[in-house]
């Protein structure tokens, strides 16, 4: 079985440098199909506490498909299934009684297109608060303020608290939505592409970002762009034609990789 | 060297093109000229009648003065009415289908019968609530014009509705998701927020219809000479007073009728001008 010849050697090239860390989620013989076509073939991999995961390969090679996995996104759609286990802290969240909305609110999600919305900057957050919490309305001002802090939109925003969402620039707008979803505190953020409509300046902030948000939660970030998936990950899987190829420290995949399309992949010659 | 570019080919192209756009112009005049005389014709029968006696006085018997008062208040009556009992169900049906429904072949099946329901000569939809209503009362009644008015106001907002809910993208609906709001919340708080303007406007539209619909009303809400909201009881309106006071043949009377014509026509503009305010307002936000 080809699957066996790429999973087995990476798993155990991984537990070597994942000594001390905690696995926050685990996807073990993960398939997916969207109607009848097999988009993942038994994935197996680890997100952990505290750590950047990011996910390459070339287009259709099923990496937002992973994540749309982790917060059962998929689940908004009709003929998408999963089978396997992706278990969050023990937990199997494919089980048919897992509650969909609290699994939500522990696995955040920012998505490519900055998606605020429609509704004033200061809502755009609140509203996530006041889903899970009842809180004064100083408090409430505290918890927002504190939100837009961590996503580094604070400054900018202050005075203007009450214009609309949309106003904003499209990087702004990338930021407020992270701010959006740290709001309702998760455990784990699922970032989809989140730089591929911004700017250079807007991309190193989000990047800057990530790093920060790393000490506080677990992260996932899909991305097309190699260097983004060097500077800000710790660990890499890279996934080609629905299969996760390899997955192990990035500083490995990046310099000393061993699957031989690994390497023609982040050398560019192909994808 | 440049190569030798066919200048016959291109001056054939352009005479093409200067005759599209002169017969698309000419189609254009054509069509406002008929409106410019429509309207031309109204303000200049109408007008003159306008004063403060038609908004503040009944429908008078011939040869005496008189006003439009009970068919104005009666207008807006049923219209207010069939909007209250039409909006909710269209709403909830659009919502349905843009949304919870959308992948269900219920869905399919009702779009079907909503577009035929939406061309539906309205004189069919005043004879069925004839049958159904009136002819069991036993009398015309203003809840029996409501209704029949309502059955118009149904598909129109059932169609902009859903059309506005699935222009919302789907990105929004998983943002929405994406921090835990319940499917109820997605769609009421952001989906709704995200397609408020173009559904006004489809409810504003549906108003815009209904007012000046009269078939549907001659066998239902009927007429009234003189002052009564009862809904219980026959109902005056305009369209149906501009229909009775035209065909007279009394001077005063069809005075009073271009009047009423005009009343309504004014009305509609200014739900139109609103609407395509709003609309311009939501491609702009």
């Amino acid at each position: 079985m080809s699957v066996a010849n790429f999973t087995t050697p990476t798993v155990a090239h991984a537990s070597t440098s994942t000594m001390g860390l905690s696995e926050k989620v685990s996807v073990s013989d993960l398939d997916f199909y969207y109607g009848d076509h097999r988009a993942l073939k038994s994935v197996n991999m680890s997100l952990y506490q505290g750590r950047v995961t990011a996910m390459i390969g070339p287009s259709g090679c099923g990496k937002s498909t992973l994540l749309r996995v982790l917060n059962r996104m998929y689940d908004l759609y009709p003929n998408q299934r999963a089978t396997g286990h992706v278990r969050l802290d023990n937990e199997d969240i494919l089980s048919p009684s897992q509650d969909l909305n609290l699994l939500r609110a522990k696995v955040g999600m920012v998505f490519q297109k900055p998606t605020p919305f429609p509704m004033t900057i200061y809502e755009n957050i609140a509203f996530g608060i006041r889903l899970y919490e009842r809180l004064p309305k100083s408090e409430l001002d505290d918890r927002v303020k504190h939100c837009l802090q961590r996503a580094a939109l604070w400054d900018e925003v202050k005075d203007k608290l009450n214009a609309n969402g949309l106003s904003l620039s499209g990087g702004q707008q990338q930021r407020l939505c992270i701010a959006r979803t740290v709001a309702v505190r998760p455990e784990v953020i699922l970032f989809d592409e989140p730089c591929s409509a911004l700017d250079p300046i807007s991309t190193a902030k989000i990047e800057e970002l990530i790093d920060e948000l790393k000490e506080d939660y677990t992260i996932a970030i899909v991305t097309h762009n190699m260097q983004q998936a060097a500077r800000v990950s710790d660990f890499t899987a890279f996934m080609y034609l629905g299969e996760l190829v390899e997955f192990g420290e990035t500083t490995t995949i990046f310099t000393t990789p061993s699957d031989r399309r690994t390497q023609d992949y982040i050398t560019g010659r192909f994808g | 060297m440049a190569f030798a570019r066919s200048m016959s080919l291109y001056a054939t192209r352009r005479r093409r093109n200067g005759v599209a756009v002169a017969l698309a112009i000419g189609a254009t005049l054509l069509g406002l000229t008929w409106l410019v005389f429509i309207l031309g014709e109204l303000l200049w029968k109408g007008f003159g009648g306008l004063n403060l006696a038609v908004f503040t006085q009944m429908t008078p018997p011939p040869g005496s003065a008189g006003g439009l008062l009970n068919p104005i208040a009666g207008s807006l009556v049923l219209t207010a009415v069939a909007v209250a009992i039409g909006t909710p169900l269209g709403i909830l049906a659009g919502t349905y289908m843009a949304e919870y429904g959308r992948y269900d072949k219920l869905t399919f099946v009702v779009r079907f019968i909503n577009d035929i329901l939406l061309s539906a000569p309205s004189i069919v939809i005043g004879l069925f609530v004839y049958e159904i209503m009136v002819a069991q009362m036993g009398h015309f009644s203003g809840w029996a014009g409501a209704v029949a008015l309502a059955v118009i106001v149904v598909p129109v907002v059932v169609r902009t509705t859903e059309d506005m809910l699935t222009l919302v993208p789907d990105t929004l609906r998983e943002a929405a998701a994406s921090i835990g709001l319940p499917r109820s919340l997605m769609i009421t708080r952001v989906a709704y927020r995200a397609a408020r303007a173009g559904m006004i406007t489809g409810v504003l539209l549906a108003v815009a219809r209904i007012s000046g619909e009269t078939a549907p009303l001659l066998f239902t809400a009927l007429n009234n000479q003189f002052w009564s909201l009862d809904m219980n009881a026959p109902v005056a309106s305009l369209p149906a007073v501009i229909f009775q006071f035209a065909l007279s043949p009394y001077a005063d009377w069809q005075k009073l009728a271009w009047t009423g014509a005009l009343i309504i026509t004014m009305a509609v503009l200014a739900l139109s001008i609103i609407a395509r305010v709003l609309s311009a307002q939501r491609k702009t936000s």
